[in-house]
């Protein structure tokens, strides 16, 4: 049922919208090339990369926003 | 830059694959952090991230109609005044069709009654959310579906409307330029916005894949481009003091940002030389 004022009250609820299945391309990232820069978590539309630098495919769409911005040339984009 | 163990707007939303816009409130909302309430107008921001009965925002939001997100977020800036809670930023996101054209009378109203609160423009240079129509923030020469390529028309024929000096001419206390692709210029802009009493408002150029046509993985090196070229001019104006924010070593030919997307792709020379001197001439009014 609507709630009135079609209130949510479940903030990041949109959690449940595995968005990983959009993608067409992954990202693969070589910690041992990584200088540690961040720009991957900073850019990243999705918030798909934790600050281990861990990616996280239940989201990342495969925009390669990271891959583009790495410094280091440490993200492959690879074919699904 | 301070990476937060958790981002205040979730993913799951329905932006596009590389979407500049939740780039631009991700990085607005960590900046400001948990004790925030934002408003947002109708647009793509809205629509990707509040599809009933789901949400993106890990904040108090309130969706409002195309024009009144300036109206609404002084009400809600009033009443939290009343009820002592001064400490709560109140930030309002609209896109450029929101800001520069539908809701520009309320914005312009609560930015007159000096409310303390802060309103981002994320500004894509078009209606994206209803399918690429011009608005008054669309740059000379664009094609968008209602300023569409053609034999009778080149794209969008006037130059893109001067939004942040409109606001600054209503002498807030802050006002300032941003870009996605210099997030750290950004992050401190907001943080300053917040911390100003009164109100702030900041202009944020936020490319887009979709609206622009270029590659997914391109929308931070359009902003780069941008910024690079002189086309976009990253400034703030601190109680009445202007200051150039970011000088690029050498301003790039316009050229170099015009030829990577699909909606200038159609320009002659004859039109990529007048907005190469509608540049120059901002940048040297500017003092860039
Ligand atoms: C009064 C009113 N007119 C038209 C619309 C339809 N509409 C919804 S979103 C939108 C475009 C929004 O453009 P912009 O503010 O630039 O945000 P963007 O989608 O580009 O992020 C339009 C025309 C509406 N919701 N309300
Ligand atoms: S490909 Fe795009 S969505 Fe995936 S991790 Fe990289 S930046 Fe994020
Ligand atoms: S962008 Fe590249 S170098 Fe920087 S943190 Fe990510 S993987 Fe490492
Ligand atoms: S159309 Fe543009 S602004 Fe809208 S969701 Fe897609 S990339 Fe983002
Ligand atoms: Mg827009």
């Amino acid at each position: 049922m609507v709630s009135i004022g079609c209130v949510i009250k479940t903030p990041g609820n949109s959690r449940n919208n595995k968005t990983g299945s959009w993608r067409t391309f992954k990202p693969i990232l070589d910690k041992e090339k990584c200088i540690d820069c961040d720009n991957c978590i900073i850019f990243c539309p999705d918030s798909s990369v934790n600050k281990q630098h861990d990616i996280d495919y239940d989201y990342c769409k495969g925009c390669g926003i990271c891959a583009n911005e790495c410094p280091s040339d440490a993200i492959e984009m690879v074919k699904e | 830059m301070d990476i937060p163990d958790k981002d205040l707007l979730a993913p799951g939303h329905r932006g596009c694959a590389g979407c500049g816009a939740s780039i631009a409130v991700k990085l607005a909302l960590n900046a400001l952090g948990k004790n925030t309430v934002a408003i947002s107008a109708t647009g793509c921001l809205e629509v990707m991230t509040t599809p009933y009965p789901e949400t993106s925002w890990e904040v108090p939001f309130i969706h409002v109609a195309f024009e009144n997100s300036g109206a609404v977020a002084s009400g809600v800036e009033s009443a939290l005044r009343i009820q002592g809670k001064d400490d709560v930023n109140v930030v309002a996101f609209g896109g450029d069709g929101g800001t520069v054209d539908i809701g520009l009378q309320s914005l312009s109203g609560a930015m007159e009654r000096g409310h303390n609160m802060l309103y981002i423009c994320y500004d894509n240079e078009a209606y994206m959310n209803t399918g690429i129509q011009r608005s008054g923030a669309t740059p000379y020469g664009a094609s968008t579906t209602t300023s569409p390529k053609g034999t009778a028309s080149f794209g969008e024929d006037k130059p893109k409307k001067n939004m942040p000096m409109i606001m600054a001419a209503h002498g807030i206390p802050y006002v300032a330029t941003a870009s996605i692709a210099y997030p750290e210029d950004y992050v401190k802009k907001v943080k300053k916005a917040a911390e100003t009493k009164g109100p702030a408002y900041i202009h944020l150029q936020q490319p887009c894949t979709t609206g622009w046509g270029f590659p997914s993985e391109k929308t931070i090196e359009m902003g780069r481009l941008a910024v690079e070229t002189g086309s976009w001019i990253l400034y703030e104006i601190d109680h009445g003091n202007f200051e150039i924010t970011f000088r690029p070593e050498e301003r790039r030919p316009v050229k170099d940002y015009l030829s990577t997307q699909k909606r200038f792709k159609h320009l002659d020379e004859e039109h990529i030389e007048k907005i190469q001197k509608y540049v120059d001439a901002e940048c040297k009014e500017l003092g860039l």
